[in-house]
């Protein structure tokens, strides 16, 4: 058994971006993740890497752009309103095709909002959150072992199919302390051919550029982006089931969500009520496939959120309707109390959904 | 034969959208030379702006990057922090870019003395989307958006950015030259390499402002333009060096 150490969600992605061999970070400070920057300021220099404090989130999105263009693994990480100002970045990336890890720990929005708990940045986050046709990877970690886990396989799965990785964390996840295991397996980053870091004379110059004025020709790059998201959402989707093998009744949470649905479920077992839950990790890609095979025998899905319902739209799509789809929230915040999802779920019960 | 003038080896074979009279294609060569003269283009990496040198970087036979609008100091901070000891990273980018959407970044690049080189082309007029009022146009020019002149107690006043990065502890050279006649681009030459020595020999940030003309959009012919140059845009952006750190410190010595 692997030694575990206490540590904030902060602290574990930090630590894990070090561990999958990431060098370079750029930030600026925003509650409630400003311990990610204070961590690599403190270990970058002691490791030959780059922590810089950026004079904006634009800026520091930028060099990410700059080190990912030069071929080496790099990570900003902000919450809500800064990934607002990276959303330029994020669709340059995008454009581009680079590989990076960019972390949100969301908080309460819109505007300056809160710096308490949200998931209100669901819509942005897999939906891409700049301008244009284009995808992230949507990371959603339920503990402070994920934190660090999806780090790593953020990093991986960046590398593999040049795109950004996003973890999107709440201020529960990045404060919270747990222990965490750390002896975690990296794959190696692969070859970057087509990464600007010096032609040596050796081969032709390599351009990383999202310009492409021929209608015809950015057609065509959008087409292959898109063959390429196909396999990811072949190949990526992950999620955890929870009691689902009878349930009548499912719960749809991810992140601080779902821990709270997990206790209300216990109870509700308890209670004799059939009630289970999918979890979704990856947000983008979205396990359409489970939600779908769970309609055939769930009377009623809820969907737990701190967001005024926003992962609820997907899990519509992804039952194509064929059973009721509700929604248990906060926002602001504010987080919903085991309670409060339990009585939801014994309303359902009350008004024959489960049946 | 004996070879007297050929295409410098930084430069690649393509012909240039640039419009006819346009200097881009002077500091663009410029560029190469220097390159080609100091013997790095295989480890130089440079960055191409939004605006009329977008496709800079299908020019330049080293590895390139186009950056987002304003955020080539950033791209190139990034570049040049990935392998600070190998990559050697220029940025080019017009007046908008630079002194306008792009000031926080080029402050903030400068007041780090990132070891960078910038050449920075000031001709007084956003060019590639058809001529409107930049952040260097001159009081009382006529651009697409001050049809009836730069007004400056409605629009404020043109940007001098060497002067006003000298006020700044951070770069280390900062200088101002144009390319209206020979003299001057042999002078603009000289300024670019000493830019990408300092890079070389880790001094730090170096920027090179190039007055340039734009014919299409001033509404001269190209000739017309390079005497306006000298008669209205050196008066209020004087040549010269601005800030030279190594140089201030062997004198003092």
């Amino acid at each position: 058994m692997a030694e575990k150490v206490l540590m904030k969600g902060n602290e574990a992605i930090a630590e894990a971006a070090l561990h999958a061999g990431c060098r370079h970070y750029f930030g600026y400070p925003i509650t409630p993740q400003t311990e990610i920057a204070a961590y690599m300021a403190k270990r970058m220099p002691k490791i030959g890497g780059t922590f810089l404090q950026a004079e904006s989130e634009i800026a520091a999105i930028n060099m990410v752009y700059g080190v990912a263009s030069a071929g080496y693994r790099v990570m900003t990480s902000s919450s809500s309103p800064g990934i607002s100002l990276k959303g330029e970045g994020l669709s340059y990336l995008a454009g581009a095709d680079l590989p990076a890890l960019v972390v949100n720990v969301q908080r309460g929005g819109p505007g300056l909002g809160g710096i308490q708990p949200s998931q209100s940045d669901y819509f942005q986050a897999t939906r891409g959150g700049g301008h244009g046709d284009y995808h992230m990877i949507v990371l959603a970690p339920a503990s402070v072992q994920e934190m660090a886990e999806l780090t790593i396989k953020g990093f991986e799965l960046a590398d593999t199919y040049r795109m950004t990785s996003m973890i999107l964390a709440d201020g529960t996840m990045g404060q919270m302390m747990e222990p965490v295991a750390l002896d975690l397996e990296v794959k190696p980053a692969p070859a970057k051919p087509w990464a600007t870091n010096g032609t040596k004379l050796q081969r032709e110059h390599n351009i990383v550029n999202s310009l492409s004025l021929v209608p015809d020709e950015l057609e065509q790059l959008n087409f292959a982006r898109y063959e390429r998201y196909r396999t990811v959402e072949e190949n990526v989707v992950m999620y955890e089931e929870y009691m689902m093998e009878d349930a009548d009744i499912c719960i749809a949470a991810f992140g601080i969500a779902a821990r709270v649905s997990k206790n209300a479920i216990n109870e509700a077992r308890r209670q004799g009520i059939k009630v289970g839950m999918i979890r979704p990790i990856t947000l983008w890609p979205f396990p359409k496939e489970v939600f779908r095979r769970a309609a055939d025998h769930v009377k009623t899905f809820i969907s737990v959120e701190l967001s005024m319902g926003q992962m609820i739209e997907d899990v519509r799509l992804a039952t194509e309707c064929r059973a009721p789809v509700l929604l248990c929230n906060r926002v602001g915040g504010m987080i919903p109390s085991p309670e409060q999802v339990l009585e939801t779920i014994q309303n359902v019960v009350k008004n024959g959904g489960a049946n | 034969m004996a070879v007297v003038f050929q295409k410098p080896h930084a430069l690649t074979d393509v012909p240039m959208h640039y419009c006819p009279g346009c200097t881009h294609g002077i500091i663009h060569r410029l560029v190469a030379e220097v390159i080609d003269e100091l013997g790095i283009e295989g480890r130089t990496i440079g960055i191409a702006p939004v605006g009329c040198s977008v496709m800079a970087y299908n020019y330049f036979n080293c590895d390139m990057i186009e950056a987002a609008h304003g955020r080539a100091p950033a791209v190139a901070t990034g570049v040049k922090r990935a392998n600070p000891d190998e990559h050697i990273v220029f940025t080019y980018q017009g007046d908008g870019d630079l002194a306008s959407i792009g000031m926080a970044e080029t402050v903030h690049a400068a007041a780090r003395n990132e070891n960078i080189t910038i050449i920075f082309i000031n001709n007084a007029i956003y060019g590639m989307t058809g001529g409107q009022m930049a952040p260097t146009s001159l009081p009382g020019q006529v651009t697409q958006t001050s049809p009836y002149g730069r007004d400056v107690k409605a629009c404020g006043y043109p940007i001098r950015v060497c002067e006003t990065l000298s006020e700044l502890d951070g770069p280390e050279y900062l200088a101002r030259v144009t390319v209206n006649n020979v003299k001057n681009v042999n002078n603009a030459k000289k300024a670019i390499k000493k830019a990408f020595q300092n890079q070389i020999d880790g001094k730090g940030f170096s920027l090179v402002e190039v007055l340039s003309s734009c014919p299409t959009n001033w509404g001269m012919t190209p000739q017309k333009a390079l005497q306006w140059i000298d008669e209205k845009m050196i008066p209020y952006y004087p040549l010269g060096v601005y800030k030279d750190r190594s140089a201030k410190e062997e004198s003092a010595q």
